[in-house]
């Protein structure tokens, strides 16, 4: 039976106490508080939650404008960002937007080309390590036990020791990291964090009623788990991976600033890198301001559209309204 | 007390992972690191400390990887570092950190205390003014601090503060011309080299401060007892302060222990950008350099600190928070 | 401007109109949503004379609660009291600040909350929650407030040695006297009761009204006791009110409510409750529930539910009337005088 407007992750099977759609049942006092939500429906609140607050529609249209920058750079800029042939350390004109490198390179061309780099570790390292903090913090959860215990401990090892050095030792072992390992060593030092906060919501969601009754209904622990419990933390893991984005874009630029990424790819971080070699202060600073003012923007796009679902999941934190003049004053703190 | 110990069993637990870490990274990484380490530089130290670093890090040795494993553990636990190979050959690994300590000590512990303190500070009362002015710019003035990274910042502001202002100077903790002495003049010039970096350090670790006291605060603000703290005809401040920022801070001291993490990352990069001989810089020295036995050294050093200051925010937690104590 | 505990005592005996203590007029709260504003209490008027025990009983969401904070003036947003006026011994208390109604708070009115888990500061002890309600109001000696708290927790049965406690350490139904214990420091005229016996078991439950009727019998202060199980109130209150969907639906003496219930809905709300000694009768529910608040129906705000409803039932507002000794908010009682509403 075909539920409208929920979706596939409802799931076609029986509804359960859900009811149409997570529609409360009435009993002789009253009407429930309604119980989680599946996922169909959470993907549309979320969509409509987007376009009606402002943090995360900034937030959204900034993400926009890198991925179009990063999925078609030559639509933007016309130079070779890696040709050595422009001229060396021009100041900024019509030519060269934002002048050339001593290494004779166009610095807008590379500004714009070195998004993708970034963009990819961003998305391959924060989805990365959501995934892999839902796998280990749910089945924490939910296996419980031993299971619980060992996956734990490893979780609080992991997370204890300090993820720059760590990230800084590995690299500097393997000589420098491309995209490709850096996306898997930041995962690799990020996971711990976000699998604690998933287990705990895992956790709390354990013995609700609606999983209950899912149980009692002989649904296997496997569907439990993926239908019921995750769609219902859709939420967290939509804010997980923002955050781990954006520290993968933090993490991986910091990494690349100090050398310890692949100097030969072209990106934001890497830039900043050779600026400050070749002490750019003096001859061109627009070359160390650019690269890192993109940084801040792709950043604040993740960061804006978290905060936002912040204040979607918790209402209490959502500005107060002015018209609230009149009751302010009368309840004066 | 049971709480105490076992938390000083993980502590030790997560020392042991460390030290393994740094056991078997070198080892298990394609193309021995180690060997092209000690293969560049021969001819640097005697050949006698050349075959101690060698067995260091498992080359040249007829010990079986168990054993020396075992001879590792029983090292470290010596104090025994070894020597370093490239950035001041010969000289004692531990010696070269004690060096760095103090400085990193004084920027980074004086500037992460700031940072709190204002940043608690400021979300209490921005938290408390709801709706105020300050509180509807807050929010997207801190997002967007975040995410600026500490290095470009402490880049930006050497450009305006040090290069075009020529306000404060901008690398080495002081200047090389002085000796050091605990006289004004050596002082303050220490203080001056400080002021750049500390308050780099001081605005990109603010901003988690006061976004999540707030938060915390908002969400406490709404609890029953503070409620009924106003029924009982309390003065607003004082609701403010032990009913609502009382609660409010437990949260944020075991988050203070998390992002411990993010202030020592902060720190490095801040440290290399100023040339400040800190430990952060010092790091940064070894890894350019491939002096690994010195950056197993100072890795082993930021753990132990971060280990350190998360025990001292437990016992703060256990001070607050009366739940926490007692047989339970 | 430190005064002793005695002044604080005597002080605040009911100026104005003997016998009305509180004069609630057309009060009226709302909540500011983002899909508009919701009246909670829509033009609630009610009197309570000194020492008078009054009960208010109804569904969740009902609004009594927002009408127990709103007569407290402890609303926070997004609640507030939108129109009316709470005349505690003669003075309007809508409307003023904080720091002037710290005059009245406590001393001669005070609060008691629901889960005394939740309203009781967990980082401090009980003790210094009774100190600092103390010296909010100018007490400061240290002996006076010892020797005060000790005694109060004496008359409900505490042992003082648990002033040094924390919240977490007592059980719950000492954390629920305690907190009466605190609401009695000052021997206020009005004490306000917000549910406090729901978070307990039945023993508990009879055990703490006995001792708050027994306190009140002793130290004469009037009570609003809100809750939403109905036969709590059957032998403490003296007039019991009914509430429905933010407005009051029955309001009378409790004797004559619980005999001869007038309002479909007091009727429906005591047949829902099985008496133990009485003869086993089937047990009826209201069907439906009850409205949203911010989509009300024209006309009687029960009539879905009603089992009596009539046609005007559902065009027609209805008001109070008197009949007999009890206000009825019911087109059945029409006959009766008109409450000005």
């Amino acid at each position: 039976m075909a539920i409208p407007g929920v979706g596939t992750l409802g799931g076609p099977g029986p509804a359960g106490d859900r009811g149409q759609a997570g529609a409360p049942v009435p009993t002789p006092f009253g009407v429930p508080a309604p119980s989680g939500i599946a996922g169909g429906r959470a993907i549309r609140r979320m969509a409509r939650a987007i376009t009606s607050n402002r943090k995360a529609t900034a937030g959204m249209v900034l993400l926009v404008i890198f991925c179009f920058i990063g999925l078609f750079p030559g639509l933007i800029a016309h130079d070779d960002p890696n040709a050595l042939i422009y001229g060396r350390s021009l100041a900024p004109s019509a030519q060269h937007l934002l002048g050339t490198t001593p290494f004779e390179q166009d610095i807008f061309a590379q500004v714009i080309y070195g998004a993708r780099p970034v963009l990819l570790i961003a998305f391959g390292a924060g989805l990365g390590t959501t995934i892999i903090a839902m796998l280990i913090g749910v089945a924490a959860a939910y296996l419980g036990g031993a299971w619980d215990g060992v996956l734990n401990l490893i979780t609080d090892v992991l997370l204890v020791i300090p993820a720059f050095p760590l990230l800084i030792v590995i690299a500097s072992y393997l000589h420098g990291a491309g995209t490709a390992v850096m996306i898997l060593v930041v995962t690799f030092v990020s996971w711990s964090y976000t699998a604690r906060q998933l287990r705990s919501q895992a956790l709390s969601l354990r013995n609700r009623d609606f999983l209950e009754a899912a149980r009692v209904r002989g649904e296997r622990p496997l569907y439990i788990v993926i239908v019921e419990i995750i769609p219902t933390m859709t939420s967290l893991l939509v804010a997980s991976f923002l955050t781990n984005a954006l520290y993968a874009v933090l993490f991986s630029s910091s990494l690349q600033f100090i050398g310890l990424g692949n100097p030969a790819v072209n990106s934001w971080g890497t830039m900043l890198y050779w600026a400050e070699n070749e002490e750019a202060f003096q001859t061109q600073p627009l070359w160390i301001i650019v690269p890192g003012l993109c940084i801040v923007a792709l950043g604040a796009g993740f960061a804006l559209l978290n905060y936002a679902f912040d204040e979607i999941g918790n209402p209490a934190l959502r500005p107060v309204r002015s018209m609230m003049r009149g009751a302010r004053v009368k309840n004066a703190r | 007390m049971r709480f105490v110990l076992r938390r000083l069993g993980f502590f030790a637990l997560t020392l042991w992972v460390a030290v393994s870490l740094n056991f078997m990274l070198p080892r298990m990484m394609p193309g021995n690191p180690a060997l092209a380490m000690i293969a560049g530089h021969k001819g640097v130290v005697s050949p006698a400390a050349l075959r101690a670093l060698a067995a260091q890090f498992g080359l040249n040795t007829h010990q079986s990887i168990v054993s020396q494993y075992l001879q590792y553990l029983a090292d470290i636990s010596t104090g025994k570092f070894g020597v370093s190979l490239t950035t001041q050959p010969g000289t004692s690994v531990t010696h070269i950190v004690m060096q760095a300590i103090p400085w990193t000590l004084g920027l980074v512990g004086v500037t992460t205390v700031l940072a709190f303190i204002l940043g608690t500070g400021i979300g209490i009362v921005s938290a408390w003014h709801r709706g105020g002015r300050v509180d509807s710019v807050l929010p997207p003035v801190f997002v967007i601090m975040t995410v600026i990274p500490y290095f470009w910042l402490g880049l930006v502001l050497i450009l305006v503060f040090g290069v075009t202002l020529h306000w404060f100077p901008y690398f080495f903790t002081y200047d090389i011309t002085l000796t050091p002495a605990f006289n004004w003049t050596y002082i303050s010039n220490v203080l001056d080299h400080a002021v750049l970096p500390g308050f780099t350090l001081l605005i990109t670790t603010i901003g988690t401060w006061i976004l999540t006291m707030r938060n915390t605060m908002i969400t406490t603000l709404a609890e029953d007892y503070v409620r009924m703290a106003r029924a009982k005809g309390i003065p607003g401040w004082r609701i403010m302060l032990d009913y609502a920022a009382r609660n409010a801070i437990l949260p944020n001291l075991t988050g203070f222990a998390m992002s411990l993490g993010f202030v020592v990352g902060g720190a490095i990069l801040i440290e290399e950008v100023f040339n400040y001989e800190g430990v952060g810089w010092l790091l940064l020295q070894a890894v350019n350099n491939d002096d690994y036995p010195l950056m197993q050294a100072l890795f082993l050093l930021i753990t132990v600190a971060v280990l350190v200051a998360i025990l001292l925010s437990d016992v703060a937690t256990a001070i607050l928070d009366p739940r926490t104590r007692g047989a339970r | 401007m430190s005064r002793t505990l005695d002044d604080s005592l005597t002080a605040g005996t009911p100026a104005g109109r003997a016998g009305a203590l509180l004069q609630v007029e057309n009060l009226s709260a709302e909540y500011v949503l983002e899909r508009g504003n919701i009246l909670a209490v829509d033009q609630v008027s009610f009197e309570v004379a000194a020492g008078e025990f009054v009960g208010i009983v109804g569904e969740s969401g009902c609004g009594k609660s927002t009408l127990l904070f709103g007569i407290a003036q402890l609303l926070a947003p997004p609640a507030h009291v939108s129109g009316g006026s709470v005349r505690f011994q003669g003075a309007n208390l809508v409307g003023l600040t904080d720091k002037q109604l710290s005059l009245v708070r406590w001393r001669n009115m005070s609060v008691v909350m629901q889960s005394a888990m939740n309203a009781l500061n967990p980082v401090t002890s009980i003790g210094a929650q009774f100190s600092d309600a103390m010296r909010a109001h100018g007490v400061s000696s240290k002996e006076e407030i010892a020797q005060r708290s000790a005694e109060v927790l004496r008359m409900v049965g505490i042992d003082p040695l648990h002033l040094k406690s924390y919240p977490h350490q007592l059980s719950g139904g000492m954390r629920q006297r305690s907190m009466i214990a605190m609401a009695m420091l000052f021997t206020p005229d009005l004490v306000i009761m917000d549910e406090p016996t729901s978070a307990l078991d039945v023993v508990a439950q009879r055990s703490l009204m006995v001792q708050v009727k027994e306190l009140q019998q002793q130290l004469g202060f009037a009570v609003i006791f809100v809750t939403h199980d109905i036969s709590l109130v059957r032998h403490f209150t003296d007039r019991l009110m009914v509430m429905y969907a933010g407005q009051i639906a029955e309001f009378g003496p409790t004797g004559q409510v619980f005999e001869s219930p007038l309002h479909p809905y007091s009727v429906g709300l005591l047949e829902a409750f099985p008496s133990i000694h009485g003869p086993k009768v089937p047990l009826t529910g209201i069907p439906g529930s009850p409205p949203d608040l911010g989509n009300l129906p024209e006309g009687c705000r029960f009539a879905p539910r009603c089992p009596q409803v009539m046609d005007r039932c559902l065009t027609t507002e209805v008001p109070l009337y008197r009949v007999g000794g009890v206000q009825v908010r019911c087109l059945l009682q029409e006959d009766g005088e008109v409450v000005s509403d």
